[in-house]
């Protein structure tokens, strides 16, 4: 009928320009905090522009960035279409990498394309694991899986720290404690012809599997949203490490879980929608570097901004279906 | 001069459970007070760390470490009325609010407390009940922080107030039925974002008390998710001031074990160790909490219990 088609644009053009419109608004917000502290907000708007994506190496390192973001935001929006609100990304991405860190070492000198393939799918299954953990706690005994996710995530770093700090060290490694490298041949690379890592793809090809997914079956309990999600973070634990690090060590724990809770926010629990928003969020902690170097404002600078959004998106859900032009007309 | 031996490691959680739990118990309280009136906070957090810095940094520039802490409160009432404020909007789910002011007060205070990363401020001081003693492991247990007592006194002033006052009625009416709360003619959104509010204040407060007396420092590293163990340790006090006081002993007490068996030689463990207050709130919640009832003692409204 046409006067659906029309209502289901009515709310797609809406679940557009609100979020939009909430991102230009923490931009103003944010002009004025640092207005207020003596900064030329315009100056910071256009390093942020020219961090992220004003050239080739920005966009680089804003693709590199968002690769994890796609995949820890899934880790928010799959249980979230399940009705959860699970925010323990981080300790399955800590844990896929830790996996994927000893799976390496410990297949080391077998076929490659093996040892790959292990550590990604080892890495996949822990991070399930560790998030159907929560999904479990809350079907079968009724804890609260916002707080038992995050509850996991110190539990998931301390094991991590143990780890890494002590039967699994590499003895060589002394300012940093990290595990033994996995060695070059073992790392994926990057993808043909880019110098990204294989994690956007993976990132990419999980996201659409999922839009299909969530879409076109009725497959799907809230446990299963959780295996998948913690999968998916799980992943970008396994890929941080066979693809940037080499080995597990503190570098790991750089907050993607929590970047991802945002995106998955912004991105309206929405697995297609998560791509752009993760490459923009990407591009937001790759300006970082830039905001720090130029006009020697902390590392954090990032963090306002995103907290400023965060909270700006989440109040605009209050406009969903008053704003005038959105509103389907009387019948 | 006595030597404890193993005695050290019961005496070192027993010091630590009265140290590390002032934190827990103000951001308890506070927790406790906004989810009797049917919201739940979880980005005390962010409130915490917040009032941590801002603690620090006033203590640092005032040079005296009381108004630091109620700087701290201040910052925590902000950010609370702002999450009050926040879920009083139509359709706006107070968890997501939650993890999102966790976000924003986190990045907030590492953003504003650059500066005060190296200085050293003023700290908090302590009252020597150990005095008697002549064992340094038991006069350290027992320096006991003012603002620990101060703590105790309000858990009972609370559990006495929700019994006894007109507003501690008024927030428990609000959160069990805000039907009834609506036809008593209370605004039933200003009770709830005025006891978010004050939950915001006592978690500031909390927060100051890890920069200004144990750790006694600021840096981005500080706060190590109390915030959040208090959303579960309120579950687990039935929400009732008076269990929280015994939770936050409880999880103090977890999270000095590692440094406790590191003192007498133990340390093959001691990242495991730490661990154990995140085991041990797990541990209850899954003990505590149940699929088929909801938990006595809750709020009705409280989403907690869906």
């Amino acid at each position: 009928m046409a006067s659906d088609r029309s209502g289901q644009w009515r709310h797609a053009a809406e679940a557009l320009v609100i979020p939009i419109g909430a991102l230009a608004a923490a931009m103003a917000v944010f002009g004025v905090f640092m207005a207020a502290l003596g900064q030329n907000p315009l100056e910071i708007y256009a390093l942020i522009y020219k961090g992220a994506f004003a050239s080739a190496f920005s966009w680089q390192n804003t693709l590199s960035r968002a690769a994890p973001l796609i995949l820890t935001a899934l880790c928010v929006a799959l249980p979230a279409q399940a009705g959860l609100m699970v925010i323990g990304g981080e300790g399955a991405v800590v844990l896929g990498g830790l996996t994927a860190a000893i799976v390496g070492h410990l297949l080391s000198g077998a076929a490659p394309a093996g040892v790959k393939v292990a550590m990604a799918l080892l890495g996949m299954l822990v991070g399930g694991l560790w998030i159907a953990l929560a999904g479990a706690l809350r079907q079968y005994r009724g804890v609260n899986e916002t707080i038992s996710s995050l509850l996991l995530t110190y539990v998931a770093v301390a094991l991590f720290n143990h780890v890494v700090e002590g039967p699994l060290r590499d003895p060589s490694s002394l300012n940093k404690p990290s595990t033994a490298n996995i060695g070059d041949v073992n790392m994926i690379g990057n993808l043909p012809g880019l110098d990204i890592h294989w994690g956007l793809g993976f990132g990419i090809v999980f996201c659409i599997a999922m839009h299909v997914l969530v879409r076109d079956t009725t497959y799907g309990f809230a446990l299963t949203a959780c295996v998948l999600g913690g999968a998916a973070a799980g992943l970008a634990g396994a890929v941080e490490v066979a693809a940037v690090h080499g080995s597990a060590n503190a570098s790991l724990i750089a907050g993607y879980g929590y970047a991802g809770i945002l995106v998955a926010f912004i991105a309206r629990q929405n697995p297609l929608a998560i791509v752009p928003v993760a490459v923009l969020v990407g591009g937001l902690s790759a300006s970082g570097g830039m905001l720090q170097r130029r006009l020697d404002l902390p590392d954090a600078t990032v963090l306002v901004l995103q907290g400023i959004a965060f909270m700006l998106i989440l109040g605009s859900e209050a406009l969903y279906g008053r704003l005038k032009p959105f509103r389907a007309r009387a019948a | 001069m006595v030597e404890l031996g193993w005695w050290g490691v019961p005496i070192g959680v027993v010091g630590g459970a009265i140290r590390v739990s002032t934190p827990f118990l103000f951001v308890s309280l506070g927790e406790c007070i906004t989810e009797r009136s049917e919201r739940i906070n979880l980005g005390l957090e962010g409130i915490l760390i917040m009032g941590a810095m801002s603690g620090y940094a006033v203590s640092y520039t005032s040079g005296n470490p009381w108004l630091g802490v109620l700087a701290a409160g201040g910052a925590g009432l902000l950010l609370g009325l702002l999450h009050g404020l926040a879920c009083n909007l139509p359709r706006v789910n107070d968890i997501a609010v939650g993890i999102g002011l966790m976000l924003f007060g986190t990045g907030l205070a590492f953003f504003l407390g650059k500066p005060y990363v190296q200085p050293k401020a003023p700290t908090l001081p302590a009252i020597p009940l150990g005095a008697w003693s002549n064992s340094p492991q038991i006069r350290a247990a027992l320096q006991v922080n003012p603002l620990f007592l101060i703590g105790v006194g309000l858990a009972i002033g609370l559990a006495w107030a929700f019994r006894n006052t007109r507003w501690g009625l008024v927030i428990r009416m609000v959160g069990d039925s805000s039907d009834a709360a609506r036809a008593m003619g209370y605004a039933v959104p200003r009770v709830r974002t005025l006891s978010t509010a004050l939950g915001g204040f006592l978690a500031g407060v909390g927060g100051s008390f890890l920069s200004l007396y144990y750790p006694g420092s600021w840096s981005e590293g500080l706060s190590s998710g109390q915030g959040l163990m208090a959303v579960a340790l309120v579950i687990f006090a039935r929400w009732n001031p008076i269990q929280c006081f015994y939770a936050a002993l409880l999880f103090g007490g977890a999270g000095a074990l590692g440094p406790a068996l590191q003192s007498v030689g133990i340390t093959s463990g001691y990242y495991l160790f730490n661990a154990a207050p995140y085991v041990v709130t797990l541990g209850i919640m899954i003990a505590t909490c149940s699929p088929r009832r909801t938990l006595a003692g809750a709020p009705g409204e409280l989403s907690i219990n869906r």
